[in-house]
């Protein structure tokens, strides 16, 4: 066993062991029982050298310094679907995964694709590195006006409308139907405009903690600025943010998704939606809106509304659905899992769509839009399969 | 060994230029400066460097709004001493100027090697590595992109156009212009830049005056003119290609 001796780091191991208590319910990895369900269900754990439940097996024996010279872990796209089959409620995707991400952020092992990422966030507040000052220019010729909370200064909403949502010029369109469908329902809210930066969620999962903190404490003292009763926005990793994460730093205001604050008044929205839609839509649950919070039904009962529509489910729906890939970094690693994995979970996901002969596949994050459109058009079945968001598909039924 | 590395700042292309009122320097309304990238592999390899060979890397960069968050960056990634020159630099780019002030500070510090970045988007005077070596008397090799040290001696990659490459041997103390690092400039959280600025101190010498001798005198500048040249060629495939290879003929490509 002369080996095994070398390869142990005692240290190491048992101080980062004792770092994931810190995690709310952090404690719980104690209670492994090592059944493996965590590597069997994640998308890539067939392709990771240490998957999450080989993880703590390797912890256990103060051998983690071995992963750390590994980089499958960045495989991993933080989609909570070991979390949440864990018999033991092991917070793996809050406490192992991410800290171990930030292990090797902390070591300079950081793919060069998602560097790009940090420093974008870091200088620019986006991470896609366009000018701050352009962040409110997708919402720029949109009749009425949106409205700009440093004009304002107070609305009864804050709408925190988010890096793709600002910047990626398929996913404004989602943003502009928002605009209308608040309009609409004569909804007093306000932008940030240049003032906004990046929630940082999906940085803090991809290990850059400090980073997330420093984006955090600049949109929390841009909130301070204004008065109002609560933040909607159209990202579930925002929504996520800054319902779970933000308190935690002292900024703390309610947050809604906008599925939750339209199902509030779907009276009101009801007769409304007006035009019919004959197709049969299936909905694709987003990690950070099902798995992490809980809200699957209230993105239904929005698309029941359009008439005509047929709702019909995947064959991995609501707790189980499949991760986009997107999310804990996954945005921006796309080229390193392709060079690990020749799959992408956007291809999967765009199969079980067809699966179902779907004529739409309705999505509610802004990540899903460019990731589903490009999968589809990979597969040639999948020529006639329309990638939409909830906003647009009611905007268009106005 | 002593390893040197002079850098600066540069006009970040994400915010778009424009001309001031007087017509012969940039509008610095909305600029935002970001390091040269060439000079953030320079960085790259001088810490690269100590690591091989050990030794010291400072890193000396002229004063400019944002600098100082620049050179506590480098100091996050494991340089050792960072060194702010101050004084009045003026608005436009004079790396004459330039060169002789970073020749005054480096030629008392008896470097074995100096790093600069190959070249800037806002030289208007050649690069300022060929300019510093001329005035600190040491040889000059620039397009390198990878560099071993063997005692007094350092062993070149350089790059030339068509994807040619000579491995050439020079003298230290020489200046090397870096155009890549041998690997990418490396990522440092901001958990640990946060601790440079807590642990790192940023030494200021003040450059009393400059000499522009050399340098460039701004008379105007212009914006780019837009140019309408695009045709849209309209038709079936067969007419839209036969329509490129008449064009092709006309323009006496084949």
């Amino acid at each position: 066993m002369a080996n095994s001796k070398i390869t142990q780091d005692i240290e190491m191991s048992k101080s980062f062991f004792q770092s994931l208590f810190e995690v709310s319910e952090g404690e719980r990895i104690k209670n492994c029982i090592q059944c493996a369900s965590c590597s069997g269900v994640c998308p890539f754990g067939h392709l990771m050298v240490f998957p999450p439940g080989n993880m703590i097996a390797h912890l256990r024996a103060d051998m983690f310094n071995k992963l750390l010279a590994t980089d499958t872990i960045w495989l991993c796209i933080s989609c909570y679907a070991c979390t949440q089959i864990c018999p033991q409620k092991i917070p793996i995707t809050a406490g192992l995964m991410t800290r171990t991400k930030e292990e090797l952020v902390l070591a300079g092992n950081v793919p060069s694709e998602l560097q790009q990422a940090f420093e974008n966030s870091q200088r620019y507040g986006n991470v896609m590195g366009q000018s701050p000052r352009k962040r409110g220019e997708w919402a720029e010729g949109i009749e009425p006006k949106i409205p700009l909370m440093i004009n304002k200064k107070s609305a009864e909403v804050l709408w925190f409308v988010g890096d793709y949502p600002s910047y990626h010029p398929r996913v404004a369109s989602t943003s502009r139907s928002f605009a209308k469908l608040l309009s609409v329902l004569g909804i007093d809210y306000g932008i940030l405009g240049p003032e906004e930066v990046s929630d940082g969620d999906s940085q803090r999962l991809a290990g850059e903690k400090g980073l997330f903190e420093m984006l955090a404490d600049k949109n929390g003292k841009a909130f301070a600025k204004y008065e109002f009763s609560k933040i909607i926005t159209t990202d579930p990793h925002s929504y996520n943010a800054l319902k779970n994460v933000y308190p935690e730093l002292g900024i703390s205001y309610p947050v809604q998704h906008y599925s939750q604050f339209l199902s509030e008044r779907i009276d009101q929205l009801k007769p409304l939606i007006k035009q019919e839609l004959k197709a049969r839509i299936t909905y694709h649950d987003p990690c950070y809106l099902g798995r992490v919070n809980n809200v699957y039904e209230e993105p239904r009962n929005l698309l029941t509304l359009i008439p005509g529509v047929e709702l019909v489910e995947m064959v991995h729906n609501h707790g189980s659905s499949l991760c986009c890939g997107g999310g804990g970094g996954g945005m921006w690693l796309d080229g390193f899992q392709w060079e690990k994995a020749h799959a992408r979970t956007s291809e999967w996901r765009i199969n079980e769509a067809l699966q179902v002969e779907a004529d739409v596949l309705a999505i509610a994050c802004p990540y899903e839009a460019p990731r589903f459109e490009d999968a589809a058009k990979m597969n040639p079945k999948a020529a006639k399969l329309v990638v939409k968001d909830i906003l647009e598909l009611l905007a268009e039924a106005l | 060994m002593n390893i040197i590395v002079a850098i600066k700042l540069v006009p970040d292309l994400v915010e778009e230029l424009s001309i001031d009122a007087d017509g012969t320097a940039l509008d610095t309304t909305w600029m935002r400066l970001i390091i040269n990238e060439f000079d953030d592999h320079a960085i790259e390899q001088g810490i690269l460097l100590k690591e091989s060979n050990g030794g010291q890397v400072t890193v000396i960069a002229p004063d400019a709004e944002g600098i100082d968050d620049m050179l506590f960056t480098a100091a996050a990634k494991g340089v050792d001493r960072v060194i702010k020159l101050t004084g009045n630099f003026g608005t436009t780019t004079n790396n004459h100027a330039l060169g002789r002030a970073l020749a005054a500070v480096i030629d008392t510090m008896q470097p074995d090697i100096v790093l600069t970045g190959v070249q800037a988007h806002n030289d208007l005077d050649g690069p300022t590595g060929p300019l510093l070596a001329e005035f600190i008397k040491r040889p000059y090799v620039g397009y390198v992109a990878g560099v071993k040290v063997d005692g007094g001696k350092a062993q070149i990659r350089k790059e030339y156009p068509g994807g040619l490459v000579a491995d050439m041997e020079v003298t230290l103390p020489a200046v090397l212009g870096i155009q890549a690092a041998e690997k990418p400039p490396r990522y440092v959280p901001i958990s640990k830049v946060r601790q440079a600025m807590k642990t790192t101190t940023i030494e200021e010498q003040e450059i009393q005056e400059l000499t522009p001798e050399g340098g460039p005198t701004i008379s105007r500048m212009f914006q780019p003119e837009a140019a309408e040249r695009a045709t849209m060629i309209e038709g079936s495939e067969d007419e839209i290609a036969s329509r490129i290879v008449a064009i092709l003929k006309e323009q006496g490509v084949f």
